[in-house]
């Protein structure tokens, strides 16, 4: 049996190099998370300690330029990061593969990247 | 005597356990047990081995559930009862009872890039290796592999993605990658880059955690991701 035949790492048409690309944007993108993650948290917990209305929240964000860009760059991070792993996902577990899979997950991870950033702009904008 | 009470897989993919009664010895191993079965039991249970002493890699089988070398396994390290299940390796078309077919996996290591590429011939000097060199002391911790499937049996991730070249494969490509006098990397790095390459890995290291030599392709597998991704990232791939 010619190996060829039954082994092609990266079956998907995306190149290999790609394929490659992807999963290190996936680590790069872990990271910013983890971060984001951890200042969301510290951040979120310091300013409802005394607790804190929806319009006191909102007064304090509107127009907060520096927290906006943070939590533009927290959506950045989920919309590359989560597509990724969740083609991964499909494909380990319903053997859904090929250029069908690449293309939901293109769309998947650019609704997340408009959703997300339209809440930064509800909660940051005006 | 006590006698241990054992199962053994009959058939190919579709078969059944069949039950033996075993005496129980002092030092035996599983695959003591399997010969005692076929010789003096059911002399058409089919079953592979050859050294008899941990270095070939051809007698490894699942028993109670986890994959194993059977020639070094003691009874006593697999069960502290008299119950012993012992089947083909998981992850392995099975030919018969015990036996697998090994050909995809082989054949992997040969689409890893497995071999070794070389410049010289037999006249030329010996190439000379510092053993304390850093490339060299990375080939001797991943160089005694026996070729014995253990951890491809033990992996997930083939049995969720087929085409993936397993913990073995990998391994070899990460014993030439590291070595100085190959001169057939970009090919190799190419043949194992992406969704069945070495970043299928999850690092669940069962193949750490089960074989036998003491191994770690995990180590070896994220050296191959960090080395793939420099390549892809300098377009070289």
């Amino acid at each position: 049996m010619v190996v060829s035949e039954f082994i092609v790492p990266g079956r998907s048409p995306m190149s290999a190099r790609t394929q490659v690309l992807l999963w290190g944007a996936q680590r790069i993108s872990a990271m910013v998370l983890a971060l984001c993650v951890i200042a969301h948290l510290v951040t979120m917990i310091y300013a409802v300690r005394n607790g804190l209305s929806g319009a006191e929240i909102l007064g304090r964000t509107r127009g907060n330029v520096a927290l906006a860009g943070f939590y533009a760059l927290f959506v950045a991070a989920v919309a590359v990061h989560a597509p990724i792993g969740l083609r991964t996902f499909l494909s380990e577990t319903f053997e859904w593969r090929g250029r069908a899979l690449d293309a939901a997950i293109l769309v998947f991870g650019v609704l997340l990247a408009l959703w997300g950033w339209r809440a930064v702009y509800a909660v940051f904008g005006g | 005597m006590s006698m241990l009470q054992v199962r053994v897989w009959r058939g190919g993919e579709s078969g059944h356990y069949q039950e033996f009664e075993v005496p129980r010895l002092e030092s035996q191993t599983v695959l003591d047990v399997v010969t005692y079965i076929q010789r003096s039991l059911d002399p058409t249970l089919s079953y592979r081995f050859a050294c008899r002493v941990g270095m070939c890699g051809s007698c490894a089988m699942t028993v109670n559930g986890k994959a194993r070398w059977t020639c070094r396994t003691h009874i006593a390290k697999v069960t502290d009862g008299d119950r012993l299940e012992i089947a083909p390796l998981n992850n392995l078309p099975v030919v018969k009872d015990l036996v697998t077919d090994m050909s995809v996996f082989f054949d992997k290591w040969a689409a890893a890039k497995g071999r070794f590429q070389g410049t010289q011939t037999r006249k030329d000097d010996f190439a000379r290796v510092s053993p304390e060199s850093r490339q060299r002391k990375l080939v001797d911790e991943a160089i005694e592999c026996i070729g014995c499937g253990v951890c491809y049996s033990a992996c997930d991730v083939v049995s969720w993605t087929p085409d993936y070249l397993g913990p073995a494969a990998l391994n070899r490509a990460w014993t030439l990658y590291n070595d100085v006098r190959d001169i057939d990397q970009k090919a190799r790095l190419a043949a194992i880059a992406g969704d069945a390459g070495c970043h299928a890995c999850h690092t669940q290291m069962n193949c750490t955690e089960r074989c036998p030599k003491q191994l770690s392709p995990t180590a070896g597998i994220s050296g191959l991701k960090r080395a793939v991704l420099a390549a892809a990232l300098k377009g070289e791939l």
